[in-house]
């Protein structure tokens, strides 16, 4: 499989990439390299096989339902690049 | 005594508890070595007055008798722990400024033992390379010399853009530098891929990533979380194991991380192999092999034979899908682990007209082109319509991959021997520039090692024709990292001593 210029443009879209037209078909190009190296896999015989969910077979570890934490908002804040009280600063998201 | 920083990590803790030396004293002489070398770029952070301030209380416990199993020795930290308060960004520029506000729990286990933070060490941007050249702040020379270059080129090189030096290999390319040149005791790395072992097996050092779970990663930045693994990188064998016994250990803040105690491994340094069973893969014997890395291999065989370990032939069928399988699942993983830089809560921000043009903005700027293009695949192999093709049939060859595993351990073998890296060091600007797929050949041995969980430790076996350092890999069942250090240390022992190169770069 291989990916055309807007099949690139979409994927950068879906991961919040900015592409310039300039880059797209550089990008496209690695893409496709990466893609022709893992196509041999479509030949494997994967039939009645599990995928693999946790490398080393242990039970999912449950904690006490309790808060162990909060009040720290001067904490979560301190690396934000702009804040203003003690909310993240955005541009406008709702009319 | 020659310098302080000389000493092996075993030898420095015999000197420190000895009164001999003290941790001011050694740390001292760790940070001049560290700014002798700044050429190689092996620190992007220095913290010496953290580093002093640890030693002198180092110094005041061990004069009470008291102190950790690492009291009072200076160690490098790969840019990916968490650090609180101290420069952690993984060595990508969307992590500007970012200072934690809380410690990773592999870095607070050191400190708990009593070690002290010389800095933090370059790295491959988010760990994603095979070279350090993805770093944000720039590639990391090795201290081993090109072939055939004087130390004034080298230094000359090291002045520029420090192309034909030779990489440390990555992503630790900064903890393989460190460590060879002296410039710390031993240092902390990561493993996704092989990002410590071929590291180590390009510089001479040794270096093990331990069984998934074996170490906490809380606080350590993630790239790929099924395959990601804290492991140290050291001079010698048993300086491994001693790391790895701080590093390593439960942890209830990490829900992957195994729930039992630590075993000593420093007293598997030495323990007999005999009787052991070796296995010897046919898989991992390539078409066109490099004849020397062959030699070596055929070495280390005998190695172990001599040592009393019995050897057998062993087949790994799936071998050649694992690369391919890891470049879908590490991108797939990475792209969702990524999504939180997003220029709002830390780290770099680029203006946007609206909340989606700051993310695309920000993320653009802030993430390097290996990040980008891994981010991008991660993306597509996860897409609507493609999950099934790629993603889910790569996890289902990495069980086919952990199977061949588990039926060879079941027909009794204890430990598999392999080679370390298709080739010794390459330079700097030398590789991956056209096709990414080039770099990512480096990591054929290593990463089906991540694939299946497993433990593997990678020691220096020899010099190739051009002397520079090869490695050798011995990759263990799950959580018998013991094993493995009885295993380095008939490689360390049989190879002899690895002669570090003369500092050069001075």
């Amino acid at each position: 499989m291989s990916v055309d210029l807007a099949a690139v443009r979409r994927i950068a879209r879906l991961a919040r990439i900015a592409v310039s037209d300039a880059e797209a078909p550089h990008l496209q190009g690695e893409i496709n390299a990466i893609l022709a190296f893992v196509e041999e896999l479509g030949g494997v015989d994967v039939e009645g096989v599990e995928p693999m969910t946790s490398v080393i077979p242990m039970k999912l570890p449950l904690r006490a339902d309790v808060v162990t934490d909060g009040q720290i908002e001067r904490l979560v804040l301190a690396n934000a690049p702009l804040v203003e009280d003690d909310f993240f600063l955005v541009p406008k998201v709702i009319d | 005594m020659t310098h302080a920083n000389e000493l092996t990590l075993a030898e420095a803790r015999a000197a420190l508890k000895s009164r001999s030396l003290s941790s001011v004293e050694l740390t001292k002489a760790h940070l001049a070595a560290i700014e002798r070398a700044r050429g190689l770029n092996a620190y992007v952070a220095e913290t010496p007055e953290r580093a002093l301030k640890m030693a002198g209380e180092s110094d005041a416990r061990l004069a009470r008798g008291e102190g950790g199993p690492l009291e009072g020795l200076p160690l490098g930290v790969k840019d990916l722990y968490a650090t609180k308060g101290v420069h952690t960004q993984a060595c990508s520029h969307i992590l500007d400024g970012f200072k934690p506000q809380y410690e990773s729990t592999v870095t607070a286990n050191l400190w708990r033992d009593g070690a002290v933070m010389l800095g933090k060490l370059n790295m491959d941007e988010f760990a994603m390379g095979s070279s350090n050249e993805t770093s944000y702040y720039g590639p990391v020379a090795s201290p081993w010399l090109p072939p055939n270059w004087s130390a004034e080129q080298a230094r000359a090189a090291l002045a520029g853009d420090k192309r034909g030096l030779l990489t440390p290999g990555g992503s630790s390319g900064g903890s393989a530098s460190a460590v060879a040149a002296r410039l710390c005791l031993a240092a902390t790395a990561s493993d996704t891929g092989g990002s410590i072992r071929q590291p180590a097996a390009f510089t001479g050092t040794t270096g093990i990533k331990p069984t998934y779970g074996r170490c906490s990663r809380y606080g350590m930045v993630a790239f790929a979380s099924s395959l990601d693994q804290a492991g140290p990188i050291a001079r010698t064998n048993r300086d491994a194991a001693i790391m790895l016994g701080s590093m390593a250990g439960h942890d209830p803040k990490d829900s992957t991380c195994h729930d039992a105690s630590v075993p000593d491994y420093e007293a598997a340094v030495g323990r007999s192999i005999k009787g052991l069973t070796i296995g010897v893969p046919k898989e991992y014997r390539l078409d066109g092999m490099n004849a020397e890395i062959e030699k070596l291999w055929a070495c280390g065989v005998e190695w172990m034979r001599d040592a009393g370990a019995r050897i057998v032939d062993i087949s790994l069928p799936n071998t050649r899908h694992a690369l391919p399988a890891y470049y879908i699942v590490a991108p797939a993983e990475a792209s969702s682990n990524l999504a939180r830089y997003d220029g709002v809560r830390y780290g770099l921000r680029e203006p946007g007209a609206d909340i989606t043009e700051l993310y695309e903005n920000t993320r653009a700027a802030g993430f390097g082109a290996e990040v980008r293009r891994r981010v991008m695949i991660g993306t597509y192999v996860l897409s609507a319509g493609y999950y099934d093709a790629y993603y889910v049939r790569a996890q289902k060859i990495r069980t086919l991959i952990k199977r061949d595993f588990e039926t060879a351990f079941a027909a009794g073998v204890d430990a598999i021997l392999t080679p370390a890296t298709p080739s010794a060091a390459f330079g700097i600007g030398e590789k991956g520039a056209a096709d990414p797929v080039e770099m990512y050949l480096n990591d054929i041995f290593t990463v089906t090692v991540n694939m299946a969980g497993l433990p593997g430790l990678v020691a220096p076996a020899g010099l190739s024709a051009e002397g520079l350092p090869l490695g050798l890999q011995v990759i263990g069942r799950p959580f018998d990292e013991e094993t493995l250090f009885a295993l380095g240390e008939v490689i360390e022992k049989s190879a002899g001593p690895m002669k570090l190169p003369t500092p050069w770069w001075e």
